[in-house]
């Protein structure tokens, strides 16, 4: 059976109408993995060395089981935002005769089966080889692998069941924030010293293999969760029965005073806010305000004012970058309608236009305070607000019509790829790179605030030449409309 | 008027559609009939410029509808569920149809209201988005939302699947309607014989991407229908 169940996806996979494109994604995360992997290669062969260097008095072995709490609560954390219970089109397969038990167990083991889980091995092995050429006991050493490895497994289920709360409630950062915040606010303000107890809870079992049987438990307990949870989702009905919450209309009546694009714009404002995977992208809007606070209070970046620029156009334009990008995909599930329809593509994309420059400027005002920390970083986003205005709305709606990817809105969104292909790769070379460059090479030249003329001003001729551009604009999409709608209608 | 005049479509090489000519009068309640496969959906998708023809063309009201985008002020259609914005109520989504075909709330709200029969209670005040109703319930929406702002030219696809037996009844009442007494050109396809025998003035049956019979309704049809899909027609 399992061999059918890989088989399936195999196929899947290959027989993708999207499979090409897919493929270049799927080559740059195999690149990543391999990163990675590197990465925890090195950090394994140094680690002893590394640890010696920080905690010279204690033995590294100790030294690290002393950190493994803070290990499992970012390796909880990197999860959930990476690791996705695996999917499965199960609903042709509930008619068959296939035990639901053999689903949902295939469905766990594969998640068992991830990059993320065999990561820390390539850490933790040489650094435990290292540890018995050294001279601590072989059996030891041995049974701590073992240890950490259903670590990581009790982690891998763990999440699972975070998700699976997350799903349920609108706020989907709460459970993991709440969960990780609880573990280590009492960690850290010594209320119950988890660090502590879990580091000898591992060197005690280290010592005596028979303990093993604590995390085994367990995980099996957890997987046994897993399995109760997932059986009972695995009817149709409750795949097929959303919850229906009521919802309240409004009329947007303010969009009004923006004339004949204010039916748009109302769809528009309800796409964001009625959506899984758009609504994430208004709640990105705080964090990429606050990016700014990661570079300007440190003196480091203080004197590298070419790199204001760059923070600045991510810090207006965050809306921009993250809504943009996917234009006209939001509406890839009813784009037919909108073909048909009595309207002008132009007034269409005008609505876009508009939407993403009002948050530019929004945004902008929002960033104001950031002048706490020096006039030229205010005077970086104001050029940069400009630049982003003038040019790269319309790159970003321009390289829009290059978008062959349907969207599902109903997925949620974090690191969902659904929808990515080489345009948004792309497409960041044009918004981001060519302001840093033109501003570092202007600023190296000429001087900061002929740096910010530059800019500014290019910014400004964007927005002379905003109804020319857009007539451009709108040809190209008319040029691509067959193939955009024979697109979107591909699932995958 | 429409004019369909050598068209044709083939997808590398394989012709799914050939029409050489067609002719549909205005205010004609039309029908259009066939197996799976037969083209039916490739027409309309033709006729709304969804797709691009690989020869030939059609004329919408003199308007070639490839060319220029002026037939979509007095053409609307429903498809699929495609045509439905999943995340607005029905009555938003009315309204913004309505707006984008020039019809204020208070147009639109008259129009819907003359089919709460046809909706059976189950679409206007719901508070449930469109993506939540049932298959059947969505079509409706969609049914309705095509005749807003009085069209000359309406397009529907398969609109009695999915439909429950009061509602096709009604939704037959009201493609009669719109024919008769607002010379609307309606156009329509069905797998059920039936059902447009019975509303429409004539009847097409397309093979293979052709036109094999052109019907005027009578008696008479539906017979001759059922034996030519029975393959027994006697020629």
């Amino acid at each position: 059976m399992i061999k059918n169940f890989l088989s399936l996806e195999w196929k899947s996979f290959l027989r993708s109408a999207s499979f090409g494109k897919g493929l270049a994604v799927k080559i740059l995360m195999g690149f990543f993995a391999l990163y990675f992997i590197a990465m925890f290669l090195f950090i394994g062969f140094f680690m002893d060395k590394i640890l010696l260097e920080t905690y010279p008095d204690v033995d590294p072995f100790v030294a690290f089981n002393g950190l493994l709490f803070f290990w499992v609560i970012g390796d909880l954390i990197i999860r959930f935002f990476f690791q996705k219970l695996p999917v499965m089109s199960v609903k042709p397969l509930l008619t068959l005769p296939i035990k639901r038990k053999g689903i949902v167990n295939y469905v766990l083991g594969k998640s068992v089966v991830s990059l993320i889980n065999f990561l820390p091995l390539f850490a933790i092995v040489p650094f435990g080889f290292k540890l018995i050429a050294k001279g601590h006991n072989g059996t030891t050493i041995l049974t701590w692998i073992l240890v950490i490895v259903i670590i990581t497994l009790i982690n891998n289920f763990l999440n699972f069941i975070i998700e699976s709360l997350s799903a349920e409630t609108e706020l989907s950062f709460l459970p993991i924030i709440v969960f990780v915040g609880t573990l280590f606010g009492l960690n850290h303000f010594s209320i119950l010293n988890i660090s502590e107890a879990l580091s000898r809870g591992v060197v005690s079992i280290s010592e005596n293999p028979i303990e093993l049987l604590i995390p085994i438990i367990i995980l099996v307990v957890l997987y046994a969760y897993n399995f109760k949870t997932l059986r009972k989702k695995l009817f149709l009905d409750s795949g097929l029965k959303k919850e229906i919450k009521e919802v309240y209309t409004s009329n947007l009546e303010w969009t009004k005073n923006f004339g004949d694009i204010a039916p748009f714009m109302q769809l528009d404002l309800k796409l964001l806010w009625r959506n899984k995977r758009t609504k994430s992208s208004v709640w990105m809007l705080p964090l990429g305000l606050f990016y700014g606070l990661f570079f300007y209070p440190q003196p480091a970046y203080q004197d590298m004012p070419w790199f204001f620029a760059l923070i600045g156009i991510f810090v207006t334009g965050i809306f921009l970058i993250n809504f943009g990008q996917f234009i006209p995909a939001w509406d890839s599930g009813y784009y037919k309608l909108l073909m048909s329809q009595n309207i002008k593509y132009e007034q269409y994309l005008k609505s876009k236009f508009t939407l993403m420059a009002l948050s530019v400027m929004i945004l902008f005002v929002l960033s104001i305070p950031y002048v706490y920390f020096g006039w030229e970083i205010l005077l970086a986003h104001f050029v940069a607000a400009i630049y982003n205005l003038g040019v790269n709305t319309h790159v970003i709606l321009y390289g829009g019509s290059f978008n062959r990817k349907k969207i599902d809105l109903d997925q949620k969104a974090a690191f969902n790829f659904q929808g990515t292909g080489a345009v948004q790769w792309l497409i960041g070379i044009p918004l981001m790179l060519l302001p840093l460059a033109i501003f570092g090479i202007m600023y190296a030249i000429a001087g900061f605030e002929i740096g910010c003329l530059i800019l500014g001003i290019l910014g400004i001729i964007g927005i002379i030449f905003h109804q020319r551009l857009m007539k451009v604009i709108t040809k190209k999409y008319l040029e691509s409309k067959y193939k955009m709608i024979d697109a979107f209608e591909q699932n995958n | 008027m429409i004019i369909t005049s050598d068209l044709s479509k083939k997808y590398s090489g394989n012709e799914v559609l050939n029409i050489e000519s067609l002719e549909i009068p205005k205010g004609q309640s039309f029908g259009l009939v066939g197996n799976n496969g037969a083209g039916k959906t490739t027409y309309f998708s033709l006729l709304l410029d969804l797709i691009k023809p690989s020869a030939g063309f059609i004329k919408n009201h003199g308007v070639q509808v490839n060319e220029s985008e002026e037939w979509k002020p007095f053409t609307s259609a429903f498809i699929d569920e495609s045509f439905l914005i999943g995340y607005l109520t029905a009555e938003e989504y009315f309204y913004f149809i309505g707006e984008l075909r020039g019809q204020n709330k208070a147009d639109v709200n008259k129009l819907v209201a003359q089919f709460e029969d046809f909706f059976h209670g189950e679409i206007l005040g719901q508070k449930k988005y469109l993506r939540d109703l049932s298959k059947g319930n969505q079509k409706k929406a969609g049914i309705v939302a095509a005749l807003i702002g009085n069209p000359d030219v309406i397009i529907l696809d398969e609109p009695f699947a999915n439909l429950d037996p009061t509602t096709q009844i009604r939704l037959k009442g009201i493609i009669k309607n719109l024919a008769k007494k607002q010379s609307t050109t309606v156009l329509i396809s069905s797998h059920d014989l039936m059902h447009v025998t019975d509303v429409c003035e004539r009847i097409v049956v397309l093979e293979k991407g052709e036109i094999i019979k052109d019907l005027e309704t009578s008696e008479a049809t539906l017979k001759e229908l059922e034996a030519h899909f029975a393959g027994t027609d006697i020629q």
